[in-house]
């Protein structure tokens, strides 16, 4: 999937330009793009090596047991692979914290740091679990309660009342978030009815396990 | 936050600092993990854009937007936004900005900009830090909430400020 759509806007975008005569853009633009891809990874540096820091703090302190244990069961109900009580579990919630309190550049770090915690519990080191599956879904859609940015925005140019839009991002927010745990959960039903039988690559499956367990009860 | 942690993890004993280094020691090489990653796809991206192979598409559905009574100005974003955040942000800026931010398509954009997060770089920051190559369907599920919050900013919108 991913292959097919990054070969398929490169070699669009190269007809195009072919076609429109914007070869110079074309090149000028693949240079643009990478440049870009280093000054946001670069960017990046600072937020991840102080959120990083703080979450060890956290986590050195016990306090990412004492989240996990207190919002729990919405987690194991999102991520039945992943076993009670591991670290993952802190980690995804102190990601889902951070979307849902706008704060986007903790919640990369925490994000990251989830990922690399579910990347153990991961047989094919190359192929995504189920569960890192879901944990992209949450952060695609991610809940926001308040999108300062856009206030902000709005402020500056004169508007009237700058907040009017926080009720219609929640609800439009909310939906596409009930769609990506819908979707997500869609997928990953489609996906273990399509193994061979015997037991499954990722076979970290809670103990309650297989498919007849309520969690994978979607309504259609 | 910020305050707390600390403090809480010195009233337990912790040895704060220390903790603090350990684990930012993690941050550096992480970002430079990710630098191939992003690179590819953000070349992917703006070469899209600058080929006019972006603007073609919009000429394809902008008929069929007016037709619902939806600002056609407002599609580029739902395109930008799940393949650039600071692409789309400057977007629906500049549509806030001509059109001012009580209009009605500055609260859509508003809205769209606000509630949908830039999937393609997610996926490619996420997965790219743990070497993630096959990502199995999470692009799928992540496109499909992006259209799915894309048409429900719209129609939202509509609803409450049309």
């Amino acid at each position: 999937m991913i292959n097919v759509i990054w070969l398929g806007m490169i070699v669009i975008g190269f007809v195009f330009a072919a076609v429109n005569g914007r070869m110079d853009a074309f090149t000028a633009a693949v240079f643009d793009g990478a440049k870009n891809g280093v000054t946001v990874s670069f960017g990046l540096i600072s937020v991840l090596v102080f959120w990083l820091g703080v979450m060890k703090i956290a986590e050195d302190a016990g306090l990412l047991r004492t989240i996990a244990r207190l919002l729990g069961p919405i987690v194991s109900f999102l991520f039945p692979d992943v076993p009670k009580g591991h670290p993952a579990i802190g980690y995804i919630l102190s990601n889902m914290s951070a979307n849902l309190l706008g704060l986007g550049n903790a919640a990369t770090p925490m994000g990251i740091k989830a990922m690399q915690e579910l990347q153990t519990l991961n047989p094919d080191k190359d192929t995504a679990t189920p569960a890192m599956c879901t944990l992209l879904a949450l952060n695609t859609a991610s809940i926001t309660l308040i999108p300062a940015t856009l206030i902000a925005i709005r402020l500056n140019y004169g508007s009237s009342d700058p907040a009017d839009i926080v009720g219609t991002t929640l609800a439009a927010t909310f939906v596409a978030t009930l769609a990506a745990i819908f979707a997500d959960r869609l997928c990953r039903r489609m996906h273990l009815l399509r193994r061979p039988p015997g037991p499954p690559a990722e076979s970290s499956s809670p103990a309650r396990g297989g498919s007849a367990s309520p969690h994978y009860q979607v309504k259609g | 936050m910020i305050a707390f942690i600390p403090l809480y993890a010195y009233a337990r004993k912790v040895p704060v600092y220390e903790s603090f280094v350990d684990g930012a020691k993690e941050g550096f090489g992480t970002a430079i993990g990710i630098i191939p990653h992003l690179v590819g796809m953000m070349v992917a991206i703006s070469v899209f854009r600058a080929s006019g192979a972006l603007d073609f598409l919009m000429g394809f559905i902008s008929p069929l937007l007016r037709g619902l009574g939806v600002p056609p100005e407002v599609l580029p974003l739902g395109l930008l936004r799940p393949l650039t955040g600071t692409g789309s942000l400057a977007y629906a800026t500049e549509l806030i900005r001509v059109h001012g931010p009580d209009s009605l398509i500055g609260r859509i954009a508003s809205t769209i900009q606000g509630s949908t997060d830039t999937t393609l770089y997610v996926l490619t920051v996420y997965f790219g830090a743990v070497g993630i190559r096959n990502g199995r369907y999470a692009l799928k599920v992540g496109l499909f909430s992006d259209l799915v919050g894309f048409v429900a900013a719209i129609a939202i919108c509509l609803l409450v400020f049309g």
